[in-house]
């Protein structure tokens, strides 16, 4: 049981990583980046959201959009998986907006840390890609919640790694064809060769 | 020669005939004379310490690692090749025929030979591909030719193993030149070791050159594992002592059998000041306890959680990775502390990449490349933990 869930945790954190490998949550991955503290910020951001929103969403596909399970109520032949996507939407960005109201509330310091990225992530795609996995693959409840950490954890991973990167290349001589996000998608890429890694593993 | 240098001088200068090739000029003159920036004025310091000497002392370090590979490359050869009689053909066969040194394991010249016709075909293909692409966007560019390229050229064949296609290492090389190294503005601006970038290359677009059984020693069609391949098939009865591992007769990558010349190069190292021995006691320690948790576990599944934790050291590339691949000051860690850990995370990423992963046992120069990769990220910790500190001893004054 546990070797299974952290064998899904390794694998949503380097096999599949949402940013490295799927290439998911791109436009925010390249222009969050520029500095460190606001690519941390993202990060842990994208970490809380991605485990709230996974297991949430993961009810709702468990009871009502998986095929059949309307039966169990007395609706034969009925299936309305169709407006799955919309719910799932409506759902993250209903949950960022209480998580924001509740972190106002409570953790003024975490919320104005966080600033103007919470709201960001609504229409980050990385965590919708993340909802559409599970319902796809048909996680149970548990597995949901690991996927959800895992698969933002290795976002947030690939985030800090890439402004890392990005913060000692600015004393790099690039050529001035590719300056600017040129050389980034050149770094993504370098990083995606490493993330391969566990590549090949049998999970 | 050096009369000659001197005179046709003032073509490579500004408004010179040549003045474009002045980078390849250059390249000449201070490898083998002075260099022509030299510190002028009134400065502290004065020491002759620049890249190129740098460079010169890796270039030595490895070298004991890199003749004993040769050699060990044509032992290993010859000795399957006493008992089965394969013939070797090709430029290789003829050469050796020319030579008339044959294949017998127990001549030391014989076994030189036999592993220098795989070793020099390789190292030349990949000094003429880095040296044109280096002095490519130097003259293009106009910057300087780095002497790195040397030593990056020498590192390249020294981790691949000896049956790899020429072509295939061309151009894998050139890709994690250009991509790794040049587009950033070559040597010293870079974020990953180019070396490495070039062998992780080859690794995911040529696998079955660089992986399997039947790369490690130079036989045609003969297959041999690696002990660490062959300890995550077998278990204990893979056939080797900790002292083969220690050694190094036993097949590999060309430079990676032999962990006492490599723990040579890495004491070279240390003493000049070249390598940081934070990044080496890092990672010594990231993969020790590492696998040594590993052991306590245990498994009836995967024997790679069985193998002694020791073992690790000796066996596979870790030793030269420790030795030459993580001390390249460019792609590793800036700060002190941040070295260590650095060290530790390489350290750590290739035990769980040796042991959970059964498809790369060698997992030494994957682990180092997704360390580099992380290096800048750990060094902003430490960065932001000196400056705290020093602030708070400041509010204390």
């Amino acid at each position: 049981m546990i070797e299974a869930y952290l064998s899904l945790l390794v694998k949503s954190i380097f096999l599949e990583n949402m940013a490295l490998s799927f290439f998911l949550g791109m436009c925010t991955f390249l222009a969050v980046s520029k500095n460190l503290d606001t690519a941390k910020g993202l990060g842990v951001a994208v970490v809380v959201v991605q485990t709230i929103t996974v297991p949430v969403n993961n009810i709702l596909y468990q009871y009502i959009f998986k095929e059949g399970v309307l039966a169990n109520y007395g609706f034969d032949n009925i299936n309305i998986g169709f407006i799955s996507l919309v719910v799932y939407i409506g759902v993250i960005a209903g949950i960022v907006q209480i998580l924001e109201m509740v972190l106002d509330r409570f953790f003024p310091k975490l919320y104005n840390a966080l600033g103007i990225f919470l709201p960001l992530i609504t229409v980050n795609c990385a965590i919708l890609g993340g909802t559409l996995f599970m319902a796809q693959r048909g996680y149970s409840f548990g597995e949901s919640v690991v996927y959800g950490f895992g698969s933002g954890f290795g976002w947030a991973l690939a985030i800090v790694g890439l402004a890392g990167i990005r913060e000692k290349m600015r004393y790099s001589d690039v050529p001035r064809g590719l300056e600017g996000l040129g050389i980034v998608f050149i770094a993504a890429g370098i990083m995606a060769v490493a993330f391969m890694i566990f590549s090949g593993i049998q999970l | 020669m050096k009369r000659f240098l001197d005179k046709i001088a003032p073509h490579f200068h500004k408004g010179g005939k040549y003045e474009r090739f002045f980078p390849i000029f250059e390249m000449v003159d201070t490898f083998i004379y002075d260099p022509l920036l030299k510190t002028t004025g009134k400065t502290h310091i004065r020491d002759g310490l620049d890249l190129k000497r740098t460079m010169i002392i890796v270039f030595f370090a490895i070298l004991p690692a890199a003749i004993f590979g040769i050699y060990n490359v044509g032992y290993q050869a010859n000795s399957i090749i006493v008992n089965s009689k394969i013939a070797v053909g090709g430029f290789r066969g003829f050469f050796i025929d020319l030579i008339g040194s044959g294949y017998d394991p127990n001549s030391i010249l014989s076994n030189f030979i036999h592993g220098l016709s795989y070793f020099l075909p390789l190292y030349i293909v990949t000094l003429v591909v880095g040296g044109f692409w280096e002095v490519l966007f130097a003259v293009v560019r106009k910057h300087e030719v780095a002497e790195a390229f040397l030593v990056t050229s020498l590192l390249y064949p020294l981790i691949l193993p000896p049956t790899v296609p020429l072509w295939q290492a061309a151009v894998a090389l050139s890709i994690g030149l250009v991509f790794g190294k040049e587009v950033f503005g070559g040597t010293g601006k870079n974020f990953i070791n180019p070396a490495l970038f070039s062998r992780a290359i080859l690794f995911f677009s040529y696998p079955q050159a660089i992986t399997g059984n039947n790369v490690w020693v130079a036989v045609d069609g003969y297959s041999k594992a690696t002990p660490l391949s062959a300890f995550s098939e077998k278990g204990f009865d893979f056939g080797y002592t900790f002292m083969d591992g220690l050694w190094g007769f036993i097949p590999g990558s060309i430079g990676e059998t032999s962990a006492v010349l490599c723990l040579v190069g890495a004491l070279i190292l240390v003493i000049t000041g070249v390598g940081s021995w934070r990044v080496m006691v890092g990672m010594f320690l990231g993969m020790g306890i590492t696998t040594y948790i590993f052991n306590i576990i245990g498994s009836d599944t995967n024997n790679m959680f069985n193998i002694p934790f020791y073992y690790h050291f000796v066996f596979g590339g870790f030793m030269f990775g420790l030795a030459f691949m993580i001390t390249d000051p460019v792609s590793s860690s800036m700060t002190n502390g941040g070295k260590l850990v650095y060290g530790g995370v390489v350290g750590f990423m290739n035990a769980l990449v040796r042991v959970v992963n059964p498809a790369f046992p060698e997992g030494t120069m994957l682990a180092i490349l997704f360390g580099n990769i992380f290096a800048p990220f750990i060094d902003s910790f430490f960065i932001n933990y000196y400056i705290k500190k020093r602030e708070k001893r400041y509010e204390r004054v």
